[in-house]
């Protein structure tokens, strides 16, 4: 391999501070004893912590977001599950290639489109759904996050070893328990990870929520967007620090997890090696 | 193993069970259930919407719940209205420039995350295999935190009292702070950093498989390693390129909050006068032929990118 030229070191460093900068400096100011937020007035530990844990409105916010992400979610993970099999395994069938479409355009289509279409849909439908709230929330999220799921499950399939089904089949088993018992196990770690970003990207929606919820349902988002249009506010810097904090422990135990599973594999392999060796 | 192998194989699974008879005898098959599942909710959820839209988009404006209605004018029970809402995205000027914005931004926004994230890829690529796996970490850690936040991140470094201004004038750069918020700028390097992290994982993607041989090859033939990297590189990782683009373009035609927040009342995108269209003037026919007018433009990049996903399962091992 050829060593990389110090230029596109500098630049990963340059691009790596570019992606970093803005999330420090709001994670600092969340310590900053003022209420000017860019004007640091001292050192304070909890000032900012304890004004969140006391405005109703976002903790009620964060709630309902926490509610709707984890349903949103776990329907999601079910239908992505099942789409990213369908992608994998069913090569041909009438109306594939629409199929792949709707499970592929969710992905890009800009926010705006797809939250005043759905919101146009709930309002035909809404002799049989009734009125927007809850439901019609969680239908929009399910809808754009299965597809992010959808995704991660597809490549998951497709580095998937068939040796193992396949044993199974010829041990008797059923298609529908061969699934449940065999593939579903094996594949566990990215249907966790598929549930875990389709919880984020639930909880992070502003523009779809904005057009398909009701008066009762204002999630996290919606209130942190409409105290940001009034300006900074050093509460949502607060919020933010315990978001990232949160995911960055998340990715360090993916981290140590990752490496340690590595290890096991490399462990594993001089074992199998030294084994031929000695036959 | 190409995804047809993996299917000619599963396909010899023999196919029994309770359920499954069941299923048969009622004339359906396990297959076509499995199948039906998600495609029936997109179709429903995210298909049929589409032609919500375009039917909202020939109606008149009513004041009444809800504010559309294919009633005549005249008093007639069913009219088309396609002259009014359309007709108005070109009579008013706003529309034309707003749309016209929109696509600069996006393309615009699109070069530039190429032009930081082909590098990145590129050095992410060539590091030691474990190293790789912590730098995608870090690529991807910002997108797991949220986006509002990032963007709201960007209002306390740009403001004039923000930090980039206070710095610089620490530093005796300038005398009076740069007004970077609420301008183009702003805007740009909102977009920019919200999509950054789409450009560089296909193209690292993309990268990371390439064949290193054949820049020995070239090498050792004495051609320049600046030369293997445009002719051999470059050219290799065009996959990447597009869907990269495609990943960042596609959204950012329509981009609302980025604007919102960091743009001023001059930074006219499409995906705020929709919103504005409909919450604020309630006139949901010109906002669905807002939205109409935005997929027409996407359509070619959307089938672009549709293509390349493809291309990717068949691909992919």
């Amino acid at each position: 391999m050829n060593r990389l030229s110090w230029v596109v070191i500098v630049w990963m460093i340059a691009v790596f501070a570019f992606l970093y900068a803005p999330i420090v400096s709001v994670v600092v100011y969340s310590f900053n004893d003022s209420k000017l937020v860019t004007v640091w007035g001292g050192f304070t530990l909890d000032r900012w912590y304890i004004a969140l844990w006391n405005d109703r409105q976002i903790i009620d916010a964060a709630k309902l977001s926490l509610l709707i992400a984890a349903i949103s979610s776990t329907l999601a993970t079910i239908l992505g599950i099942i789409a990213g099999y369908v992608l994998v395994r069913f090569p041909k069938f009438l109306g594939r290639t629409a199929f792949s479409g709707m499970v592929n355009a969710p992905l890009v289509m800009p926010e705006v489109i797809t939250g005043l279409s759905m919101l146009l849909l709930f309002i035909m439908l809404q002799p049989v759904i009734g009125g927007r709230g809850l439901i019609t929330v969680v239908i929009a999220h399910v809808t754009f996050t299965l597809s992010y799921i959808a995704v991660v499950m597809r490549s998951r399939f497709l580095t998937l070893d068939l040796s193992l089904e396949e044993a199974a089949q010829d041990l008797g088993a059923k298609p529908l328990k061969v699934f449940f018992v065999i593939t579903l196990p094996i594949v566990l770690p990215a249907i966790v990870s598929g549930w875990l970003l389709g919880f984020t990207i639930s909880l992070d929606d502003l523009v779809i929520t904005a057009f398909t919820n009701g008066p009762g349902t204002t999630t996290l988002p919606q209130v942190v967007f409409s105290k940001v249009r009034l300006g900074l506010d050093p509460k949502i810097n607060a919020l933010a620090t315990i978001i990232i904090g949160i995911v960055s422990i998340g990715v360090v135990f993916a981290i140590v997890h990752m490496r340690s599973a590595e290890r096991r594999r490399q462990m594993d392999e001089q074992m199998a090696i030294r084994a031929i060796a000695k036959a | 193993m190409a995804s047809s192998d993996i299917a000619t194989r599963a396909s010899r699974l023999p196919a029994s069970g309770w359920l499954e008879t069941l299923l048969v005898s009622l004339g359906i098959r396990g297959r076509t259930l499995v199948i039906a599942i998600p495609f029936l909710w997109l179709l429903l959820f995210f298909f049929v919407p589409f032609l919500i839209v375009l039917w909202v988009s020939t109606s008149f404006v009513v004041i009444a719940q809800p504010p559309y209605t294919h009633a005549c004018p005249d008093g007639g029970t069913f009219c088309l209205n396609i002259s009014e809402s359309f007709g108005r995205l070109f009579d008013d000027a706003l529309y034309i420039k707003a749309y016209l914005n929109s696509l600069q931004v996006a393309a615009l926004s699109t070069v530039v995350c190429l032009l930081i994230g082909y590098p990145m890829a590129y050095g992410m690529a060539r590091c030691s295999h474990s190293t790789r796996n912590i730098l995608l970490m870090l690529i991807i850690l910002p997108f797991w935190t949220s986006f509002l936040i990032r963007v709201y991140a960007w209002i306390g470094l740009l403001k004039n009292n923000g930090l980039i201004n206070e710095f610089l004038i620490w530093l005796n750069v300038i005398d009076t702070p740069i007004n970077m918020m609420n301008t183009n700028f702003a805007v740009y390097v909102g977009i920019v950093y919200s999509y950054l992290p789409f450009m560089i994982l296909p193209l690292y993607a993309n990268l990371e498989k390439m064949d290193i041989s054949l820049l020995e090859a070239a090498t050792d033939l004495g051609c320049k390693p600046i030369k293997a990297f445009f002719l051999i590189t470059v050219p290799l990782s065009f996959p990447g390129i597009v869907a990269g683009s495609m990943l960042v373009f596609i959204p950012a035609v329509g981009e609302y909050v980025i604007p919102e927040l960091l743009g001023g009342p001059s930074s006219l995108m499409i995906g705020r006068v929709l919103v504005n269209e409909f919450f604020s003037n309630r006139d949901w026919p010109t906002a669905s032929a807002v939205a109409v007018a935005i997929l027409l433009a996407l359509v070619v990049p959307l089938m672009i990118y549709q293509k390349y996903q493809d291309k990717e399962l068949e691909k992919e091992s």
